[in-house]
């Protein structure tokens, strides 16, 4: 038993052969291997399948509305620096009803790991498009096929110069452990965008398909060359998976803060300065 | 006396209001001003009253004593406000043929031409600094030191220039008025000199640094956007996390994060901004997180009008949010209100748990007028977050419905927020059993913020006949419109906290024999509150929703026509 584990049964609400399992294990694995304290990591999601997962790990978690998973996140590493801040949620949550706050989240670059489980589809609203769905696909809303340019998150990720983008696939539990422990590490924002059978809704993008649609980017690949990277993330044919792009030495959030730069004490930890305070109020009468 | 200068937007008219009310306080005279303002960066019509008095205005009136065109349609919009007792000084220029009948007191000075001569049409203002400082016998070293204050950013020749120009106006000042008259004959006060001149917006900002707010994330949108700067300004000296929002969604969602990782959080907004909050409201409801809203109202429905005032959003901030649970809201009448409610908002969102609205709007917050202090004598920094222990549960079921709140990484419990129904762990439940108590342990809450209500002032005789209600910002022109209309059987009942309603308001209303409410809304939304707690209506309303603040001769003129008579003996036999 794991760090993370529960020292008793959990009834967990996914699907049998849900990709959610294997995503599960993959970031139970990666928190367990690089033996981060349990009492000092906040998991935060939002709603949805995917948004459950915090709930099925031995974690802080708050597990908010749908599309909001980014917000809180910022705001909970601003607030507390110290803790470790894990944003994961499905494909419509954060690229749909939150595609303004991931945009803008990257531009902050706070210190979090963003984890997406991609699926291509809604799952818990009963299987219609999500932003990522592949076009031609029949849902019970869109009857005729979807017409819309699917949503490519690394690559708008790429393109607002994000400090670090990823792409893993549920499947290979392994190289996900291995990306997401990457991600935790990483200094500054950091998305995880995973591939994610859904067994339910989506019989078109299956672990087959998706084992056919990828491949590992070589070791000789250089995240750090961004042109590369946009051409990786938006070519044609089969999806690379890997780490994509870093950018390394962009300031984050929380750095960026002038209240911490004199004292790195949590907002907790802080009281009214009254002193401080008469001197506003006295300033006021000249 | 009440000064109006009117001009363009772009004319300086902000800079000339601060410098005067300071010069003027500091003088030892009681000041008030107030601006009203188009939605618009340059042009239009825009003015800014000055009252001047030996005893305390806090409120907008409709009289002008002396009004100062400084644009050619700058009298436009005043014809209704300009009597044959309104003094017009300034320009020939912009001075309106109608008023040049005789009838009308006109004191002409070629304002402009004497700021040519000083190095520019830039320095007329100075010039009207320096004939006012001169018509209120003003120290010219006092006039001095606030030009040098407010204007030190523009360097040494124009900041001279301005001197000057200030000195220009000081002399001719004296050449206004014939041998032997008087200029402005209002008694000065010693203490007021060393008072604190104030608006809402930093009366509101300082409150939420004395209830210890270190995070505000929100998103501008006038009239709240003051408060945002005011937080901004104070960052770095006061350890506040400061964020402007891609939208008002994500800033009560990172208001709400914060308190869950033990910041304390405040949203400033609009009613537009307020709406994309709502959601987010509903929010802090279920995971039963504090936050403090402070929620500027401006006229509506939508844009509305977007730099004036009105009070038409108590029923929305009162209703808004999916679901049941509970709040309160505050609505501060003066600024020292502002101040005390604010950090009293703090402390009642963190002990019980829930949202708290401090429901100012555009008059209150932008009004400056002087106050003895903001007193911090009373104010108490006090903290109800629990380091938890392993066996901690965030929504443990308990007597009072609060159950203690730990924060992540304090304790070695864990903390589990979650917007789905939960149980006590914070596990996500569909046990029907559950969700009953859960309900209930969300509600009852409602009984411990009852239990600590501020409650109504009352104005007046104890034994009056009749009662008007008000709330907010709309207390200083009920309390001078009924000083006008002097009538000594009436009294005045002023709510700062608007919801939950006190319970003595009940008492208060079944001893009036005339109950008449006075609100800046269309839809008289306070008396609605009030007869659906207690079941009692009210006799009459006064209403304004035009825009501009309510003002004393609205009060006076509808009190007059609603009250009848005055009865021979005042109060119940």
């Amino acid at each position: 038993m794991g760090a993370y584990d529960f020292d008793h049964a959990i009834d967990i609400a996914w699907c049998p052969g849900c990709g959610n399992f294997r995503i599960l294990e993959s970031v139970k694995g990666a928190l367990d291997e690089l033996e981060l304290d349990p009492g000092t990591v906040v998991f935060v999601s939002g709603i949805g399948q995917a948004a459950k997962t915090p709930q099925y790990l031995n974690v802080h978690y708050f597990n908010g509305l749908h599309g909001r998973t980014l917000p809180p996140a910022t705001a909970i590493k601003a607030s507390n620096p110290g803790l470790t801040v894990i944003a994961e949620s499905g494909d419509g949550d954060m690229y749909g009803e939150g595609g303004n706050h991931f945009m803008h989240t990257i531009r902050r670059n706070p210190d979090i790991t963003n984890i997406v489980h991609n699926n291509m589809v809604y799952a818990l609203t009963k299987g219609q498009a999500s932003p990522t769905t592949r076009q031609g696909f029949v849902t019970p809303v869109q009857v005729h096929g979807v017409t819309q340019e699917p949503f490519n998150p690394v690559a708008v990720a790429i393109a607002l110069d994000a400090s670090f983008v990823a792409r893993a696939f549920a499947g290979d539990a392994r190289q996900t452990t291995d990306i997401i422990k990457k991600a935790i590490t990483h200094k500054g924002y950091a998305l995880v965008d995973v591939f994610q059978p859904c067994v339910t809704y989506n019989k078109v993008n299956t672990y087959g398909w998706f084992k056919q649609n990828t491949y590992t980017l070589e070791d000789s690949y250089d995240p750090t060359d961004r042109d590369a990277a946009f051409r990786k993330a938006t070519e044609p044919g089969k999806f690379p998976l890997g780490v994509l792009y870093i950018k390394e030495g962009k300031p984050t959030f929380e750095e960026e803060l002038s209240l911490y730069r004199q004292d790195t004490r949590p907002l907790y930890q802080r009281t009214v300065d009254m002193e401080m305070l008469r001197g506003l109020v006295d300033s006021m009468r000249t | 006396m009440s000064i109006v200068f009117s001009g363009q937007a772009g004319q300086g008219l902000q800079t000339l209001e601060a410098l005067l009310t300071r010069m003027l306080k500091r003088s030892g005279y009681n000041v008030f001003s107030y601006s009203e303002f188009m939605s618009r960066i340059r042009g239009g019509n825009n003015s800014t009253q000055v009252r001047v008095s030996s005893r305390r205005v806090s409120a907008y009136t409709r009289r002008i004593d002396l009004f100062v065109p400084l644009h050619e349609d700058a009298m436009e919009r005043f014809h209704d406000r300009i009597t044959q007792e309104t003094v017009i000084l300034g320009d020939r220029a912009f001075i309106e043929e109608r008023y040049l009948d005789g009838h009308h007191p006109v004191l002409e000075v070629p304002i402009n031409e004497i700021a040519r001569g000083k190095g520019g049409a830039v320095y007329a203002n100075t010039v009207l600094l320096g004939i006012l400082a001169g018509l209120f016998y003003v120290d010219r070293g006092l006039m001095h030191d606030e030009i040098r204050m407010i204007l030190s950013g523009l360097g040494e020749d124009r900041l001279q220039k301005n001197l000057d120009a200030s000195d220009e106006g000081y002399e001719r000042s004296k050449k206004l008025l014939k041998p032997g008259q008087a200029a402005v004959s209002i008694e000065r006060t010693e203490e007021v000199r060393d008072e604190v001149l104030t608006d809402g917006i930093n009366a509101v900002g300082l409150g939420g640094l004395a209830g210890g707010c270190t995070f505000v994330s929100s998103y501008p949108m006038s009239p709240s956007t003051g408060v945002l700067v005011f937080y901004t300004k104070k960052a770095a000296s006061s350890g506040v996390v400061v964020e402007q929002a891609e939208d008002e969604i994500s800033a009560v969602n990172m208001a709400i994060g914060s308190w869950y990782a033990g910041g304390r959080a405040l949203v400033t907004t609009s009613g537009g901004g307020y709406a994309l909050m709502v959601e987010g409201l509903s929010l802090a409801g279920c995971i039963e997180s504090p936050l403090v809203i402070h929620l500027g109202q401006r006229p509506g429905p939508a844009t509305g009008l977007p730099t004036r005032t009105e009070q038409a959003d108590l029923q929305f901030a009162l209703y808004s949010g999916h679901g049941e649970f509970p709040r309160a809201i505050l609505a501060p009448g003066t600024h020292e209100q502002g101040f005390s409610h604010t950090w009293h908002a703090f402390y009642l969102a963190d002990k019980y748990q829930a949202p708290v609205f401090i429901l100012t709007d555009q008059f209150f917050l932008e009004r400056r007028y002087n106050v003895p202090d903001l007193d911090m004598s009373k104010v108490y920094d006090q903290r109800f977050i629990v380091q938890t222990r392993a066996d901690y549960r965030r929504y443990a079921l308990t007597e009072s419905g609060v159950s203690p709140r730990g924060i992540p990484g304090f304790g070695e419990g864990r903390v589990r927020a979650d917007s789905d129904e939960h149980d006590e762990d914070g596990f996500i439940t569909e046990d029907f059993s559950t969700r009953t108590a859960m309900v209930n342990k969300r509600l009852k809450k409602l009984s411990g913020l009852r239990k600590e209500v501020l409650p109504p002032q009352l104005f007046g005789p104890k034994d009056y006949r009749n009662l008007v209600v008000c709330w907010g910002s709309s207390l200083h022109a009920v309390q001078e419109g009924l000083d006008m209309l002097g009538r000594d059987d009436t009294a005045i009942l002023h709510y700062s906290q608007v919801y939950p309603l006190a319970e003595v308001t009940a008492e208060y209303l079944e001893r009036a024999h005339k109950k008449i409410v006075v609100e800046s809304n269309a839809t008289a939304q306070f008396a609605r509150l009030v007869r659906s707690e207690t079941g009692i209506g009210f006799d009459g309303a006064i209403l304004k929703y035009s825009g501009l603040p309510l003002m004393p001769e609205d009060v006076c003129e509808g009190l007059n026509e609603k009250l009848g008579k005055k009865e021979s003996t005042h109060g119940r036999v």
